[in-house]
């Protein structure tokens, strides 16, 4: 029982860090950069839906909405405003600015007076509670809603995006421009606007990553500093994999869970490391880097 | 002037650089609606620029690109496309790891969405010219062969339902049968369509038979122009686009000749 709770509440954490995999690896497949601020786009999301929460007054569910349009609408921005000038420029250059974005957002949140230097609780109405699954004639499993919410929004999460990919026109399309960018030009496809909207959906993912996070650590301005292990998630999946960067973050979540267990002290923050330096010594490419390779 | 009079497409002193390299100095060609044109040149000669412009790829310097008389070379791809221009680029340029089939439905994505039944029959069209593309349509396309997926980038731009497609290079990496066989997929195309058809071509023998209308395109410049007929009896491009010399010595000096003109 143990074991299945310390994994089931990996897989929880792992959604997070495969939510945030996802965000990055949509943009490097389109554009080729790597998004450093997608943490700090995470964060952005946590307090936006806790303003709408507790300085709006809004439902739950409506300022989770909410937070999603949003947060796709400020990663478009972004892209059209930030990024989109910088087309051509090396990849160096883009690098730096989403680090800059990142030092901003969070520079700009801590600016809020009583707001973004506080810790605070999103007041979730699931909050605390636990399901008890009997199984046999064992104890039961405790299982934490705020654990299970996570991981049926993710799952609903990824279903929505696989049928966008897989079966619309612009889904296709979104596939078509990050295999082939030239040829997506040729056919007449409006590149720069899918490009835009791929950092939209990457927002709003990171966003909702943000929002199932809050919950379990509080929303507070270094929330973000999460990302840094969506990294290795993306790398143990094979970077450039959307089922690769799920896989990956799954992987890293079940890891840091049942090493924050079973090993000594320290090693819970180590796992993800130790991980990615082992699969990039035995599999360079990842677990889908290979066949999976340039596949939105 | 009738509308049949104004030519589909036209270059009006067009010049395009990459950066500080001109790559083609002042090229103007004239394309009958309803005929195919070729243009000829060896590598480097400027012919995929000439196409770039066309599309919207690259904007040139310099000249006007005029589409059934209305300018067009400020427009970006996607208006070009929309307008009927469709490019097959060189080196097929296909969606590796999208099937056959959604390939072929990115061909047709400027089309709206409400065209889905004329989608289908234009579907049954191109699997009619190449019969091996429906046998493969799930499979991802970039485990097709190289002359297997030649077909799918002409399909796919036939997808567009354009007036006047512009193909780079087709015969590239083909056996010359294969190359034969898509030239005479490419007529039949232009005679039961009316496509009209721009070739961009270094295999000049092909290109030369089966069009009507010829250009030679050399470092960027057109240095010859006329009726495919007439162009294969020239003396030149028997020399240096079909490899008959008639004798060494004088073969010799006009490729020194030749090489001054750099
Ligand atoms: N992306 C580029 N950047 C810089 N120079 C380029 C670029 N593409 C082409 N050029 C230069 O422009 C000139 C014309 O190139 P272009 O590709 O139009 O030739 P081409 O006739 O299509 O040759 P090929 O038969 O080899 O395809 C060449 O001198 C080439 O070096
Ligand atoms: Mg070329």
């Amino acid at each position: 029982m143990q074991f299945l709770q310390l994994v089931i509440s990996g897989i929880a954490q792992g959604c997070i860090y495969g939510l945030i995999a996802l965000g990055f690896v949509l943009i490097y497949k389109a554009t080729e950069t790597v998004n450093f601020a997608q943490g700090d786009l995470m964060m952005l999301g946590g307090f936006f839906g806790l303003s709408c929460m507790v300085v709006l007054g809004m439902p739950f569910w409506v300022a989770f909405l909410a937070t999603l349009a949003v947060a796709m609408l400020f990663g478009m921005l972004m892209e059209r405003a930030l990024l989109r000038p910088l087309l051509g420029q090396p990849a160096f250059t883009v690098v730096m600015l989403t680090i800059g974005i990142g030092y901003l957002a969070r520079g700009m949140v801590t600016m809020i007076p009583g707001w973004g230097t506080e810790t605070h609780t999103l007041p979730v109405p699931y909050k605390d509670e636990v399901l008890r699954v009997v199984i046999g004639s064992g104890d039961p499993l405790i299982l934490s809603t705020e654990h299970m919410v996570i991981i049926a929004v993710t799952a609903f999460l990824i279903a929505i995006l696989f049928l966008f990919f897989r079966y619309t026109k612009l889904g296709i399309a979104m596939q078509a421009t990050s295999q082939n960018q030239l040829a997506a030009f040729y056919m007449g496809i409006p590149v720069r606007r899918i490009n835009m909207l791929v950092w939209g959906i990457s927002a709003a993912v990171s966003a909702c990553a943000g929002l199932l996070l809050a919950p379990i650590t509080f929303v507070h301005v270094n929330m973000g500093y999460i990302g840094l292990k969506a990294f290795p998630a993306a790398v143990v999946g094979g970077f450039g994999s959307i089922p690769g960067a799920l896989v990956g973050g799954l992987i890293i979540g079940i890891v840091e869970s049942l090493a924050g267990f079973y090993l000594p002290e320290g090693f819970k923050d180590i796992a993800a490391y130790i991980l990615v330096l082992v699969m990039l010594v035995i599999l360079p490419n990842g677990l889908f880097g290979d066949k999976m390779r340039k596949k939105v | 002037m009738s509308d049949t009079d104004v030519p589909i497409l036209q270059l009006n002193n067009v010049e395009s650089s990459y950066g500080p390299v001109k790559a083609i100095r002042g090229v103007s060609l004239s394309v009958k609606a309803g005929s195919i044109v070729t243009v000829l040149g060896s590598n480097g000669a400027g012919k995929s620029t000439i196409l770039k412009t066309i599309s919207g790829i690259i904007d040139p310097r310099k000249g006007s690109v005029l589409y059934r008389g209305q300018a067009i070379q400020k427009l970006d791809p996607a208006r070009i496309v929309k307008l009927g221009i469709v490019q097959v680029p060189e080196g097929r340029e296909i969606f590796p790891f999208l099937t056959v089939n959604e390939n072929l439905l990115m061909g047709a994505y400027t089309r709206p969405a409400a065209d889905k039944a004329a989608l289908a029959n234009d579907l049954e069209m191109v699997f009619n010219y190449f019969p091996i593309l429906r046998e493969r349509a799930r499979q991802p396309a970039g485990q097709l062969s190289g002359g297997q997926q030649q077909m799918l980038a002409i399909s796919r731009a036939l997808l567009a339902k354009p007036s006047i497609i512009l193909l780079d290079e087709p015969s590239l990496g083909l056996s010359p049968k294969l190359t034969r066989e898509i030239f005479e997929i490419i007529v039949r195309i232009n005679r039961e369509h009316g496509v009209t058809l721009l070739v961009v071509e270094q295999n000049a023998m092909v290109a030369l038979k089966y069009s009507d209308y010829g250009y030679v395109l050399e470092v960027g410049r057109i240095v010859m122009e006329d009726a495919c007929a007439a162009l294969l009896e020239k003396e030149d491009i028997k020399e240096f686009y079909l490899g008959m010399k008639d004798s060494g010595v004088r073969g010799t000096r006009r490729w020194k000749k030749k090489k001054n003109w750099r």
